[in-house]
């Protein structure tokens, strides 16, 4: 083996082949959820700080926050606040160390799904 | 580090088609990847076709098929053709297993074939499991005991052997650890699911004599907690183990011991 190169070798394809799991799927998600929530909190923070600071300046920070892009912004908050919820609900089950055969690994990724999005429809309802 | 896409020199380019099998009616394609480290060229995707009336019923046989009849220098490990001694772990329709025990029947369209995900690659099929098998040496997969030798042999009751199954089988094919994004990542300090296994398979060895030694191997930001329970491993392990499981359990006696 003395004369083989190793300086060159590829890295074989990981991302770009592997087939997507559902755990895979909603254990990215909950990372990507829980970094989507400062933009949520920042700008909750932003409107709470412009209510504080004066009139003119409120009525600006809403009108932004009520648009139709805010509405969407805080729909899709709302929905990654109750995501990212259960989903720490499903690693408390995992750190006693149940729940990982992988029918209720399956069943559990499903709850934290369609949980979260009727969740989220239910706060809609309700407010 | 995390870096979502491949190095300039991993880029896949399409590679050649081989001609189909003469006179064959029941006809398979194949994309396998290859590389030859002698010809300085990228890797590519070369498609093969397999007479599947002429043909095993294992991902395998139509491996030996293509080496045999098609294309001498495609290059792979193989060895006990039944699930036993996981040379054959390769990346087939997207997921880890080994080729010899996965049925080319459990396969819509084309069969892909591509080595274990991110790792460097020695030769077409061929990933090289050097970190992979030092990682393995550095959890001291041994017995490990400090009293003295019994006259016999070092005792078990049933209890306890039974709760070395679904641990001991495993067979160090790396399918677990290069299907798991964060030994993707950080690979280079995280043990990863095959080795925090065996890990735990010695942890809980009633005659082994080294727990507490283990655990402070293992006290360490990367070696252990980059699992985030993706449970890719478990989904992916060609015998039906579940490392996640091995490492939450190593991961619940660590805060055990504190508390």
């Amino acid at each position: 083996m003395a004369d083989v190169n190793r300086g060159n070798r590829p890295l074989s394809p990981h991302l770009q082949i592997y087939r997507p799991q559902l755990t895979s799927i909603t254990s990215i998600l909950t990372r990507i959820t829980g970094a989507g929530l400062l933009v949520g909190a920042l700008l909750v923070v932003w409107w709470l700080l412009a209510a504080s600071t004066g009139e003119g300046y409120f009525e600006m920070a809403d009108a932004v926050l009520t648009s139709f892009i805010g509405d969407v912004v805080m729909f899709l908050s709302l929905w990654a606040l109750w995501y990212h919820t259960f989903a720490g609900v499903r690693h408390l089950i995992w750190d006693t160390g149940r729940g990982f055969d992988i029918p209720t690994a399956t069943k559990l990724g499903w709850a934290v799904i369609i949980g979260s999005v009727l969740a989220t429809l239910f706060t809609v309802v309700v407010i | 580090m995390v870096q979502f896409t491949l190095p300039k020199n991993s880029k896949v380019t399409t590679g050649k088609t081989w001609p189909k099998p003469e006179g064959a009616t029941n006809v398979r394609a194949f994309r396998i990847y290859r590389w030859n480290p002698d010809d300085g060229q990228n890797p590519r995707v070369d498609t093969y076709f397999v007479d599947m009336d002429d043909c095993g019923p294992m991902v395998l046989d139509a491996l030996i098929y293509i080496k045999n009849k098609v294309d001498a220098t495609l290059t792979f490990r193989r060895s006990c053709r039944e699930g036993i001694c996981g040379s054959c772990a390769m990346n087939i329709d997207g997921i880890n297993t080994l080729a010899c025990i996965y049925g080319m029947d459990e396969i819509k369209g084309d069969v892909k074939i591509y080595p274990l995900p991110h790792m460097p690659v020695v030769k077409d099929l061929i990933p090289d499991l050097t970190h992979f098998y030092a990682q393995h040496a550095s959890i001291m997969p041994w017995l490990e005991t400090k009293t003295n030798r019994p006259a016999k042999e070092w005792r078990q009751s049933i209890e306890d052997r039974k709760k070395l199954d679904g641990l001991y089988e495993c067979v160090m094919c790396a399918s677990c650890s290069t299907s798991c994004p964060s030994y993707w990542w950080n690979g280079d300090r995280y043990l990863g699911p095959a080795a925090l296994l065996h890990a735990y398979r010695w942890i809980i060895d009633s005659r082994d004599e080294a727990t507490g030694e283990r655990l402070d191997n293992l006290e360490d930001p990367f070696k252990l907690y980059r699992c985030h329970t993706i449970m890719n491993c478990a989904k992916t392990c060609p015998k039906g183990l579940n490392p996640a499981k091995a490492i939450a359990q190593i991961k619940k006696m660590m805060v055990e011991r504190t508390v």
